[in-house]
């Protein structure tokens, strides 16, 4: 914990925008890194996320963001590394793969009901119509009544545009509908921090609008979202924090004023001059 | 063609039928009970209990039903009228077992046949799940046994219902085979009016009838289950 201090301390003086930042931190990874292998695709990648902060991570693919992103709710389990969800860290322990895996797994479901995931590919649940999909883990993961949830399912399912899809299953809807319920079903947990793997990147160029509306006014609410994309404009709109992450390792960050507008990394510059 | 047997071996038809569906549900339904846990096993578990799942289907798929059934009844079966002579208080302890009627190795063998095939299916039917899916019931903060039973299992066993008609029937076929150790279901039946008539053709075309009104009455029942479920693969 004194590490953070001094990381945060540091952190907190280099960033103009948010001086003596009081919020509390929402998602804190510490020197993560990951092999596959013997290929090292993370090798020492810090983040931290405060309430509000809407953290973009881009970079070529293969630079290592999507795995980032899913070494923080564990779909991936890292090499080395501390991650702080909310202010618990969650406890890992050495596995005979090499990596670390949780040691408590209540900690670590509790940990994931926190964190709302978006995936590239919806991950419906294809045996459920829309509304199943969108109660299904508050019902059973939170116990929620199935009343409570159907209320509330029904609000985020407005919100997203999907109330008079509700009862239809997934294959019946096209790709960014999908991903809108995707959302809704994410949204439904009132997780802390809203985590997006590329979530416009598997669909047809006509329907990537709709589902960044969605997500644009998720982050004009304030919503805590750590987002990987190739969406550069998207990015620089609507971040509070940019990271462009390169072979595994942070080539550059900061505001998105700095990474697009005057980036200091040549391969940076490179890499974000194609959307001005 | 020969008919006036029918009325007087009618009551004897139907008990025989009782006996076959009984032994057809029976071991359909345990049967599956126990292909869950194979077939996830197979898909998930740990070495050893892959290894003794894998082992127990590649032996069942491998070997005739009617060599199953005659190892357990005529094997297994006549072990425990052994052992009772042997020791005195096993014998008075464990009568019904030595007196087991051979309609219970029938339902054993069938469980274990339906078992071993269902397992084999189920373990393809729970690798053919999305991962992603399974990923996303994760991500929700499910517990394993919730990643399971919520979403696992059931998008798995949408996907082997056709596939359950098909094994079912075959099944339903292959309880003929029971009235070698001897049972006397419906096949039993038709042997005993066969040898009681000397008639040839006529109780093995009536038999041959039930097995289809059956089979039709089967796919049936399936087809309703299968369009109760309208999602779209």
């Amino acid at each position: 914990m004194r590490r953070v201090q001094a990381l945060r301390g540091g952190r907190v003086a280099a960033r103009k925008e948010t001086p003596k930042d009081s919020r509390p931190m929402a998602v804190v990874v510490e020197d993560l890194h990951k092999k596959f292998g013997d290929l090292e695709v993370l090798k020492g990648v810090s983040l931290e996320a405060r309430e509000g902060d809407v953290v973009s991570m881009i970079g070529a693919s293969g630079s290592g963001k999507s795995t980032f992103l899913r070494c923080i709710n564990f779909l991936e389990m890292p090499t080395k590394g501390r991650i702080t969800v909310t202010g618990d860290e969650v406890a890992l322990k050495p596995h005979n793969d090499g990596n670390l895996h949780p040691s408590d797994r209540r900690q670590l479901e509790r940990v994931r009901t926190r964190l709302g995931m978006v995936f590239q590919s919806f991950n419906l649940w294809q045996h459920l119509t829309v509304m199943q999909n969108v109660i299904e883990a508050p019902v059973h993961v939170l116990g929620l009544s199935k009343a409570d949830a159907t209320a509330r399912a029904e609000k985020l399912l407005n919100k997203v545009g999907l109330y008079e899809k509700r009862d239809q299953y997934p294959s019946f809807l096209s790709g960014g509908q999908q991903q809108r319920a995707a959302i809704a079903r994410a949204l439904a947990m009132e997780p802390k921090v809203m985590l997006f793997d590329e979530p416009t990147s598997a669909l047809d160029p006509e329907l990537v609008g709709e589902v960044l509306k969605v997500i644009r006014d998720l982050a004009n609410e304030g919503r805590t979202m750590i987002l990987v994309t190739h969406e550069m404009k998207f990015a620089r709109d609507v971040s509070s924090h940019v990271i462009y992450l390169h072979k595994g390792v942070i080539e550059e960050e900061g505001p998105p004023k700095q990474v697009f507008g005057a980036p200091i990394s040549a391969r940076c510059k490179q890499f974000v001059s194609g959307i001005n | 063609m020969r008919w006036d047997w029918l009325p007087f071996y009618f009551p004897m038809l139907v008990h025989g039928l009782y006996l076959t569906l009984v032994l057809l549900v029976v071991s359909v339904v345990l049967g599956f009970i126990l292909a869950v846990p194979i077939g996830l096993v197979q898909a998930t578990g740990p070495a050893p209990l892959r290894y003794l799942a894998r082992g127990f289907c590649t032996f069942v798929r491998g070997t005739p039903l009617l060599i199953q059934l005659w190892l357990l009844y005529y094997g297994i079966g006549s072990l425990f009228p052994t052992i009772g002579l042997a020791f005195p208080g096993f014998k008075e302890n464990f009568m019904w077992l030595i007196r087991l009627d051979a309609y219970y190795y029938a339902i054993v063998a069938f469980t274990l046949s339906y078992a071993g095939y269902e397992g084999e299916v189920m373990r393809g039917a729970f690798l053919g799940v999305p991962r992603g899916e399974l990923e996303a019931a994760r991500a929700f903060g499910m517990s394993p046994w919730k990643v399971v039973s919520r979403v696992w299992f059931p998008r798995a066993v949408r996907q082997v219902l056709p596939t359950l008609t098909g094994e079912t029937i075959d099944q339903l076929k292959s309880t003929p085979i029971a009235f070698t150790i001897p049972v006397m279901e419906l096949m039993g039946v038709t042997s005993r009016i066969r040898q009681d008539t000397f008639l040839t053709y006529e109780p093995l075309l009536f038999l041959a009838l039930v097995y289809l009104i059956l089979t039709f009455i089967l796919t049936r029942a399936f087809g309703y289950v299968e369009a109760q479920i309208p999602t779209r693969r």
